[in-house]
């Protein structure tokens, strides 16, 4: 596997964070237990796996398989977290995601790692930039995109308190500890600085890039909104009517494919209660080999390519 | 049931049916009143389509009102054509998509490992499903695990939906791939209850345990038995009327 982008001492891999509020919630209560599939180490899982051996199940290479005993741990009394790398989770057992945990309504955490681009160089297969689109079709299944340490920690903890099924989008992309203006709570949307010439609804990897692209639209006179959505399912709809209605246009940002994504739910809702100008910003399909930093430049999914969207659609809104 | 509603699987339910009733009524131990009762002995109805029999198992032991299989695939009757269990006791997790029971049971299993808990879990395969690799996934882990509390019975009616198993995509030698991943066989007679008795009852023998179960589809009507077409067929008033009196039951009033 690819060595993840480097750290800074202000940088952060939110898998860190991940396992190590799965720990703490291990060690005070049994049924708690991690299932892999031969991913204890892209999980960061090699800690747990010492201090709990009772509480990890590796299922080997077979994410099908994963999900399905995921379904029968629950059913057996546990609270199983279902880690393993967000592309094979969700497309290749995206049937029993359907039957055995949404249908079914089994409380089991399904943890999607190093989702989105994170995997660049090793290519279109090993990208995870389909997930949110594959999932967000189940109302059934809640799913949040954690921005950064701190929010990737609350959610999995709330997904532990949480009774049903949920899948938790866990980046290795560094980024850096964002300064909230409310805890986390499961489809409620942070507004993390408000504006009124346009908002910028961002998730995951997305949020801090556009939160300096807020900055940088500050200094030439427009104020921008930031809305973190963490919660993709369930949607915050009030949320987006109101920045539709407060600011009147909207760019959406994710580390994810244009089409069915964050930027596919915000147009369902501008589009059938506030209809404004939008631009959706994200990948156009599959991808090429490249570091995750340069894909995410290519396709303009970094704080100036935010800049020039909300520049392009104010003047177009002007015009 | 598939009369009224006019739609199912009678072939499958009936070459299940013998296992079923044998399973309710003499091997899990379970409380209607009380099912989701952690210590319950699981089954799982992996070839999900066979509503027909598996509805009619849950009502005798009481988990809903006999009365209620008269609606069975009517306009949102918790009678699905495939089961639901966030609606209907007794069901452990929604099937009907196959290849999806064993990998469910597999994982409750290993709950009852990890816990040393007492429960057994059974599971109920199509032998047509066995061409699903997941089948496969699930089938190698248990045997690694050595989870001695599961029962996988296979119901080894030799038709799929469209034909014959072993002219579509052959599964023998069935008893050897089992072995191989690690599992007890044992070959029985699917209609027999004293054999599926014993079979079922017999104490664990270090491994998981695949009970391969030689039916009949379409068991107990003659013009269904071995039949590929009454896979999902219907009987017409007459085909009826033969069915209830080759099964000895009486006709209920018209």
């Amino acid at each position: 596997m690819s060595a993840a982008p480097a750290l800074s001492a202000d940088m952060f891999d939110c898998r860190d964070a991940y396992v190590q509020t799965l720990e703490a919630l291990a060690a005070s209560d049994s049924r708690i237990v991690a299932v892999v599939n031969d991913s204890v180490g892209s999980s960061k899982l090699g800690k747990f796996r010492d201090l709990f051996p009772d509480q990890l199940v590796n299922v080997g290479i077979a994410e099908q398989n994963m999900v399905g005993v995921g379904a029968g741990l629950a059913n057996g009394g546990k609270v199983p977290f279902v880690s393993g790398a967000a592309c094979f989770l969700t497309s290749r057992a995206l049937e029993q995601i359907k039957a055995d945990i949404a249908y079914s309504h089994a409380n089991v955490k399904l943890c999607g790692i190093s989702s989105g681009v994170a995997y660049g160089e090793l290519g279109a297969t090993h990208h995870s930039i389909e997930d949110l689109a594959w999932l967000r079709t189940m109302r059934e299944l809640t799913v949040i995109v954690p921005a950064d340490p701190s929010e990737t920690a609350a959610a999995i903890r709330a997904a532990a308190a949480f009774e049903g099924p949920i899948f938790i989008r866990i980046s290795r992309m560094p980024v850096p500890e964002l300064e909230h203006s409310a805890p986390f709570a499961i489809g409620r949307a942070e507004v993390m600085r408000d504006g009124s010439d346009i908002t910028i609804i961002a998730t995951g990897t997305l949020v801090h890039r556009a939160l300096a692209a807020a900055t940088a639209l500050g200094e030439q006179g427009i104020t921008a909104r930031i809305v973190n959505m963490a919660t993709i399912t369930p949607l915050d709809e009030e949320a987006i009517v109101d920045a539709a209605r407060e600011t009147g246009a909207i760019v959406t940002a994710e580390e994810h494919v244009v089409r069915g994504g964050l930027g596919g739910a915000v147009a369902e809702i501008v589009a059938t209660r506030h209809p404004v100008p939008m631009r959706i910003l994200g990948f156009d399909g599959f991808q090429p080999t490249g570091s995750a930093e340069w894909l995410m430049a290519r396709a303009g999914l970094t704080a100036d390519g935010i800049v020039k969207a909300a520049l392009d659609l104010l003047s177009q809104r002007r015009a | 049931m598939v009369f009224e509603a006019g739609q199912g699987h009678p072939g499958g339910d009936l070459s299940a049916t013998d296992i079923l009733a044998t399973l309710y009524f003499g091997i899990l131990r379970y409380d209607p009143h009380e099912p989701r009762d952690p210590a319950r002995d699981r089954f799982v109805m992996s070839k999900g389509h066979c509503t027909g029999a598996l509805y009619t198992a849950l009502a005798g032991a009481g988990f809903f009102p006999e009365e209620e299989l008269s609606t069975y695939l009517k306009p949102n009757s918790r009678l699905n054509g495939h089961p639901n269990r966030t609606y209907l006791p007794g069901v452990e997790t929604n099937t009907g998509p196959l290849g999806h029971g064993l990998p469910v049971s597999v994982g409750i299993a290993i709950a009852g490992q990890i816990d040393a808990a007492d429960y057994r879990t059974f599971v109920l395969t199509g032998d047509g499903e066995l061409q699903e690799g997941s089948m496969w996934e699930a089938a190698m882990l248990a045997g690694h695990r050595k989870l001695d509390k599961l029962t996988a019975i296979v119901d080894r009616n030799r038709l799929q939906q469209g034909a014959r198993t072993e002219e579509t995509n052959s599964l023998e030698p069935l008893a050897d791939k089992w072995r191989a991943f690690g599992w007890d066989i044992i070959e029985v007679d699917g209609h027999d209850h004293a054999a599926l008795f014993d079979t079922l009852g017999a104490p664990a023998a270090g491994k998981p345990r695949c009970v391969i179960a030689h039916t009949i589809k379409g068991q107990g009507i003659s013009y269904m038995r071995d039949q590929a077409g009454w896979h999902h067929g219907v009987p017409n008033a007459e085909q009826y009327a033969q069915a209830l009196r080759e099964l000895t039951l009486e006709e209920p009033d018209a």
